[in-house]
């Protein structure tokens, strides 16, 4: 636990020395503003949408298949462009950013998804340092640093495992050290529980809870009802490319 | 770049080349081919020019001069012959020279039955020539002086050497177009796949932040390794296969011998090693950046 706070206390002081870049509210950290995206055919996936998220905060964003989701998360990630509105993220603003900043900016960013998206044919150990290695760390840093993550989520035991030798919950886990090891400012997590049994689901909404209460803004996009209700944490809810509510200690609205 | 950094990308460029093993052995091997023809042919014309340089110097053009021709017309179509760009050197042969050569050459023992020298208008001029293409023009000018009674050339036909010459160089580099064309095609088929096996890990990449250089150089590392193999194998197979196929036409072709001149094996390789492996790292470079500009559009 001394590692946690260790580590996450660390993003605090980076959030701190970033705030520089910030444009919009002092606090706000994701910031959409009358955001729309159209894809060629069909409904606009987002349309007009505006979003406030402060440092520091646990959100879940929830919606049934088609609402928006996955799309407003890929914006945030900067793979698509918005067709119309402002994205600021981290000071960063993503309608305008220059191409190569693009990295830069993601490395400020860690992303979890439902499928683990793990590397099949490299060890746990292996796994978290590629994230590492991606941003050029030092082979010494490396070294001391994944041990310590994999410490922080409870898999120091198993860094020569590789991910079939895994349970899912375990995967999540290495999923979740690999986007905490560069230190991120904000973690997204796409339907982090999708594929995982009540225990496992959990296990992984406790770890991601004690990580934002250590500083890490944490945007979580799910379908489980029983975790968001359960969790009392802040609920936008989604429905046909628009918000339909943003409550402070919300629950998961059910669909007409 | 940090040196860990390197040697990871690196290492990624062989891991690529070892998960798509048939195709970059299909790259290597065209590669090869196409190096292996580029040295031979390489070696053929450097040789051919060689020979070709070598009976140049020994070619010469023989002017006769008209009968009862005067010592200071001689002198003066002998400071034309100087004035001619393409004449390298020449030599005045007196009429007693020219039958003390031939009673050496022909008449031993027998020349005692001259009392006369028969070859009394036989002084000639021998011009040696520095480029033998020139040699039809340098007739023609020679044919039209006041005084030359004949001009006469030598028996290899300059048009035929250069025209050889000029064939095999064109030939060559025919092939070796056509070849390099296919190496640069398979290169890039190796890399598409290299980066289809590895989408996941790319796309991976870029959400946590590599840059695109990053993504891309180890597939440009694995095209140039590629290249790099593919230049080496068949630059070592010449060198070994050389001398022995020098040894081999002078053995079968003897009456070759005295036409050719080999160039030693260090001559040739000093300067188609470096090319070859310049010219493989070239091809992979070529084909894998093209390639990555192409389908990985981070």
């Amino acid at each position: 636990m001394i590692q946690v706070v260790e580590i996450l206390t660390r993003n605090e002081t980076r959030g701190r020395r970033r705030k520089k870049h910030v444009v919009s509210g002092s606090d706000e950290i994701i910031t959409l503003n009358n955001v729309s995206k159209a894809y060629a055919t069909g409904a606009p996936a987002l349309n007009g949408v505006d979003l406030h998220i402060n440092k520091g905060e646990f959100v879940f964003i929830v919606g049934d298949s088609g609402s928006g989701k996955s799309t407003m998360i890929k914006l945030l990630l900067r793979e698509l462009i918005p067709t119309s509105g402002d994205i600021s993220v981290m000071g960063y603003d993503l309608v305008r950013i220059r191409h190569r900043k693009i990295p830069k900016f993601r490395r400020n960013l860690g992303i979890v998804f439902q499928d683990f998206r793990l590397l099949k044919d490299r060890n746990v150990y292996e796994n978290v340092a590629f994230a590492q290695r991606i941003v050029q760390v030092s082979n010494k840093e490396i070294k001391r640093n994944v041990p310590s993550i994999l410490a922080t989520v409870g898999l120091a035991g198993k860094y020569k495992a590789k991910p079939r030798q895994l349970s899912g919950g375990e995967q999540q886990r290495v999923a979740i050290a690999r986007a905490l090891v560069n230190r991120p400012s904000i973690l997204l997590a796409d339907e982090p529980t999708g594929n995982l049994d009540p225990k496992n689901s959990w296990e992984i909404m406790k770890l991601l809870e004690q990580i934002n209460e250590n500083g890490t803004t944490v945007l979580v996009v799910t379908h489980n009802r029983e975790i968001v209700n359960a969790m009392q944490k802040r609920v936008v809810t989604m429905k046909k490319g628009v918000i339909v509510s943003d409550e402070e200690k919300g629950g998961y609205i059910d669909e007409d | 770049m940090r040196i860990s950094t390197l040697f990871y990308t690196i290492k990624q460029g062989l891991i690529n080349i070892f998960r798509n093993k048939w195709f970059s052995l299909a790259s290597i091997a065209t590669i090869g081919a196409c190096l292996f023809l580029f040295g031979l042919f390489y070696a053929i014309i450097v040789n051919f020019q060689n020979t070709v340089k070598t009976a140049q110097e020994g070619i010469s053009v023989t002017v006769f001069f008209d009968d009862g021709i005067s010592q200071e017309r001689i002198e003066e179509i002998g400071a034309l012959i100087d004035k001619r760009p393409e004449v390298s050197d020449k030599r005045f042969i007196s009429a007693d020279e020219a039958w003390e050569t031939f009673k050496g050459d022909y008449l031993e023992g027998y020349e005692d039955g001259f009392t006369e020298n028969p070859l009394v208008n036989s002084a000639n001029f021998e011009i040696y020539l520095s480029d033998v293409s020139m040699q039809p023009a340098l007739v023609t000018y020679l044919e039209g002086v006041e005084g030359v009674r004949r001009v006469r050339r030598s028996e290899i036909t300059a048009a035929t050497l250069t025209g050889v010459n000029g064939l095999v160089a064109y030939i060559s580099v025919g092939i070796i177009a056509i070849l390099f064309a296919v190496s640069i095609f398979l290169i890039s088929n190796t890399v598409t796949i290299g980066i289809a096996v590895r989408k996941e890990e790319i796309t991976i990449m870029k959400y946590i932040g590599a840059t695109d250089f990053f993504v891309r150089s180890p597939f440009v590392i694995e095209g140039m390794l590629i290249g790099v193999i593919g230049a080496m194998i068949p630059v070592g197979i010449l060198y070994v296969l050389y001398n022995k196929i020098i040894e081999y036409i002078i053995l079968k072709f003897s009456i070759l011998q005295e036409l050719l001149a080999f160039l030693p094996v260090d001559t040739v390789f000093g300067t188609l090693f470096p090319v070859s492996i310049i010219m493989g790292v070239g091809i992979g470079f070529l084909g894998s950046i093209t390639t990555v500009r192409k389908h990985l559009r981070v």
